[in-house]
């Protein structure tokens, strides 16, 4: 924990002011993508795939064409051809190439609801009438929507195109599998040798969606003169502004993003799809082409995590030492290569000290929309795997659960199986923080109820970002930076800005900018926004502060080096003057004063959590009802304590549904069949209790207030803590996600008589 | 041209005339119509909450109601829940509480927790649960939400 001297260091940090973005937001005045109004404007509407699998023969839009009120249409003849060509997103990379066709199919759909077709018309109504007259001649074919279905010698092929990549090498059979992952670490059977308890057990999860409750929208204007300006909702501007240039084949110069606010992402909102469509949709017509999603369209266009397939076995010796652990993972990717299967294979045992590891990683192409990250991206499965068995060797041990991990957990000196050393982290701290938490002293008592425990690793990136700020003459600051706000982070940036320059939260007015106001900035993603985005902040205060002793010098005539700064107020001698103050008489001193920062931190912040879940499983419908429920996460160091509580909170209520509800249910055409709000059955506030949390602070050596980023880490434990907990309810050993009541029925009265 | 139907209708307690089409929700012509884009479209089935205005009192998701229907009804909106220049209680509350992450949801979720404290000014943590359990948020995990209508509850009494 912070020592509270520590604490007090600090005037703005650590303190909870109100939102800069709330009032607009509690009054609806806040403008979303789908709240944007222009002159002229009109609607769009994507025409998709009723198959999972097919060859495109034809499509004919002439009757759609003459329908009164269609405005233009538009096809893949439309779009430029793309070749291969791996673009950075700041938060994994893509190919073009199969971003063009999965934005608008090419000779083949592959998974229901894939895009084939877009129109525009004068109202949506109209625009969803004339797709109906769109004629699409398909040819069916075998789908594939199992992982482990599709990594067949015989399953369905997506992609004639597509050749497996393990070790640096490529094979001469195209195949679903594009790439294989492998770490390892020490000498595996060395290790297994040295184990006196070994568990090894299977796992399956099943996708899930990201859930954010804003559907995508974009809007885009393709000019007169050529300039394309698009008004979307994105986590990143700039990636969006690059995917859009490069999928329409002009130069980014050519394209403005302006980001609206963003009603959540959770890293689903950064692969364009509607953008390059209105766009092209624009250039047709000749007036803004506004595309809104349904909801159904964003489950079965957009979004899903990886189902996944996970082999986990992990070896101990009788005082309670790990010495092995070997995991086989194969998660799908969708229809498109590059899911998420790298960052879950080096996180699969990143919470353990383990001399000898080894990982192999598949990832997996079938027909389902093209899986996109969803915070902590693989994190999640692979932590549902290893942490469940880690429970059960600690059983088998007769060691406490939560002891077990003590006495194993990575410190600063692991090594991680994929190769990185960590620096000071803080996973010790939360076990530590668990076992002083009152939940973890509490009994819990009754009949069907067991505790469970569980932690969780997120690497945390840098990326680059820019900030910049204009000081007024009243004192206060604007600041424009790059990052979108998805969770109040004009906030904690802002208050990081405060902090350096010495003034308050609410002397400073952050604004998002556009593509075309403020230097490039990487998307909100990877849990970095507040790390990253806000030490450009804290360099545009020094930038701003250094100016201002300038101007200071130039008002007492001294050198600016014997401009002292003491507690925000610029001080020579027996003269003072406070920020404000100062920033009056700009005028006569220079004239305005302006700071900029671009920073590109490298490596990752390392953020563990650990959780402990309470349930209940009602022994007649084997439905589990969380009862208690703590969070304990190290933010390194928490800037608004309020908005790193709620993303612990949020994280474990999203971790909570995909342990116990979530999933796309496939039929056996592959088509989802629960792409509802209603059926795929997000928790609702009367699902969860109070989720405590509990902050640990283990400052990151890397930024200059010690912040690690807390957004990812909190979704990765839910899954396997829950588990863990059913066991200690049940006594039985849940292997597959999610833990429905079907499903934890029948494995309740598996080899029982019904 | 589908023939448009004229409507008279009061909306955050002024009166309001429109022509929609029979098809048309009330969301959307709040939104499209009259240009009042904080009742938000999370899903346009009634699932989400997100479109959450008041009719006659009882809160509804505006994407199930037809503007037809709201033929001399009393409609308040997100919009109408400030008085002058103060925010209502629980606006407020939400900002003190951090009850908002992305915010899309937010302006449902007042909506639905004014139309509880209406009804009942003291409601327990499970009333709060329960009225909520029609909205969804996918940020906050519900927590400070609830939070925030506990304390807007208070705050409404000692105002009293």
């Amino acid at each position: 924990m912070t020592p509270k001297s520590e604490q007090k260091k600090y005037k703005v940090i650590g303190t909870r002011p109100i939102r800069h973005d709330g009032a607009d937001k509690v009054t609806g005045r806040a403008v979303y993508g789908a709240d944007l109004r222009l002159a002229g404007i009109v609607h769009g509407k994507i025409l998709r795939s009723p198959h999972a699998h097919a060859k495109v023969k034809s499509i004919d839009t002439s009757a759609a064409e003459k329908h009164p009120g269609v405005l233009a249409v538009v096809t893949r003849a439309d779009m430029p051809n793309l070749k291969d060509k791996i673009a950075d997103l700041g938060e994994g990379s893509v190919n073009l190439a199969h971003l063009g066709a999965n934005v608008l199919a090419h000779d083949k759909v592959l998974y229901k609801g894939h895009a084939v077709a877009a129109l525009a018309a004068v109202n949506p109504h109209v625009a969803e009438e004339a797709l109906k007259l769109i004629k699409v001649d398909y040819e069916v074919l075998p789908s594939v929507t199992w992982v482990m279905d599709a990594m067949k010698d015989d399953a369905p092929l997506l992609h004639n195109d597509v050749f497996t990549k393990s070790m640096g090498k490529r094979a001469s059979k195209p195949s679903n599998v594009p790439t294989h992952i492998h770490f390892e670490k020490g000498n595996i059977e060395e290790g297994f040798k040295a184990a006196d308890v070994i568990v090894e057990r299977e796992f399956k999860t099943a996708s899930v969606h990201q859930g954010y409750i804003e559907p995508h929208v974009s809007t885009a204007l393709w000019n007169q003169d050529g300039h394309v300006t698009v008004w979307t909702s994105t986590q990143g501007a700039f990636t969006a502004r690059a995917q859009t240039a490069e999928l329409l084949q002009i130069p980014v110069s050519q394209v403005t993003v302006v980001p609206c606010e963003i009603g959540g992402g959770f890293g689903g909102k950064i692969a364009v799809y509607l953008e390059p469509v209105a766009a092209m949709l624009s250039r047709k017509c000749g007036r803004p082409v506004k595309m809104v999603m349904t909801r159904e369209d964003v489950f079965e266009g957009t979004g899903p995590t990886p189902g996944s397939f996970m082999r986990v076995k992990l070896g101990a010796t009788k005082d309670g030492k790990l010495v092995a652990g070997e995991a086989w993972l194969a998660y799908d990717a969708g229809a498109f290569p590059g899911g998420v299967i790298g960052p879950g294979a080096m996180c699969v045992f990143s919470c353990y000290e383990l001399p000898h590891a080894k990982v192999d990683g598949y990832d997996v192409l079938d027909n389902k929309p093209k899986t996109q990250a969803y915070r902590a991206p693989g994190a999640t499965q692979a932590a549902f795997a290893c942490e469940t068995v880690i429970d059960e060797l600690a059983e088998k041990l007769e060691i406490d659960p939560l002891e077990f991990r003590l006495k194993n957990a990575a410190k600063e000196g692991t090594r991680r199986v994929d190769g990185p050393v960590y620096p000071r982290v803080g996973l010790v701290e939360t076990l530590e923080a668990a076992k002083n938490s009152p939940h973890w002293k509490s009994k819990l008592e009754g009949k069907h109820r067991g505790r469970g425990i569980a932690s969780g690793y997120w690497f945390n990136i840098g990326l680059k970002s820019s900030v910049a700020a204009n000081v007024n003459n009243d004192g206060t600051v604007s600041l424009i930076e790059g990052s979108t706000d998805i969770g109040g982070t004009r906030t904690s940036i802002a208050m990081q800005f405060a902090e350096t320059l010495g003034i308050t939260a609410e002397a400073v007015h952050p604004r998002v900018g556009d593509t075309d106001s403020v230097g490039y900035t990487d998307v909100t993603g990877g849990s970095r926004t507040t790390f990253a985005t806000g030490l450009a902040a804290h360099e545009v205060a020094l930038d701003i502060q250094r100016q201002m002793r300038e101007r200071a010098a130039i008002l007492w005539e001294c050198d600016a080096s014997q401009v002292q700064v003491e507690d925000g107020a610029y001080c020579h001698k027996d003269k003072r003057l406070t920020f404000a103050e100062l920033a009056g008489q700009l005028g006569h001193t220079g004239g305005p004063v302006v700071g900029r920062a671009t920073v590109s931190p490298e490596g990752a912040s390392n953020a563990f959590g650990t959780h402990l879940v309470d349930v209940e499983v009602d022994p007649d419908t084997a439905k589990v009802t969380i009862l208690r429920y703590t969070a304990i996460q190290d933010a390194g160091r928490a800037i608004h304590p309020s908005y790193v509580e709620g993303q612990m909170q949020g994280g474990a209520v999203q971790g909570i549904g995909w342990a116990l509800n979530e999933e796309y249910v496939y039929s056996d055409q592959g088509r989802m069949e629960n792409a509802s709000y209603l059926d795929y059955r997000m928790p609702t506030a009367l699902d969860v209790p109070a989720i405590e949390t509990i902050i640990v602070e283990v400052p990151n050596p890397a930024h200059p207030y010690g912040v690690r980023g807390v957004g990812e880490t909190p979704i990765i434990a839910p899954p396997a803590a829950i588990a863990n907990a059913i066991y200690a309810a049940t006594g039985v050993r849940m292997t597959e996600l999610p833990m429905s009541p079907p499903r934890l029925w029948a494995a309740m009265t598996k080899g029982k008589q019904s | 041209m589908v023939r448009k139907t004229h409507v008279a209708t009061t909306i955050n307690g002024e009166p309001v005339e429109f022509l929609c089409e029979a098809r048309q929700s009330l969301l959307e012509v709040l939104r499209e119509t009259l240009g009042l884009t904080g009742s938000k479209e999370g899903c346009n089935n009634g699932n989400c909450g997100a479109c959450t205005v008041l009719l006659d009192g009882q809160p509804v998701d505006s994407c199930l109601v037809l503007a037809v229907e709201v033929e001399g009804a009393q409609i308040t909106t997100i919009e109408g829940l400030s008085k002058d220049s103060h925010l209502h209680p629980i606006q407020q509350c939400f900002l003190e509480d951090a009850a908002l992450q992305c915010g899309i949801c937010t302006p449902g979720f007042i909506m639905s927790a004014k139309a509880l404290l209406d009804r009942d000014p003291n409601p327990s943590e499970h009333a709060i649960r329960f009225q909520l359990a029609g909205n969804l948020c996918r940020c906050t995990g519900y927590d400070k939400i609830i939070r925030a209508v506990q304390d807007s509850a208070k705050r409404m009494a000692g105002q009293k």
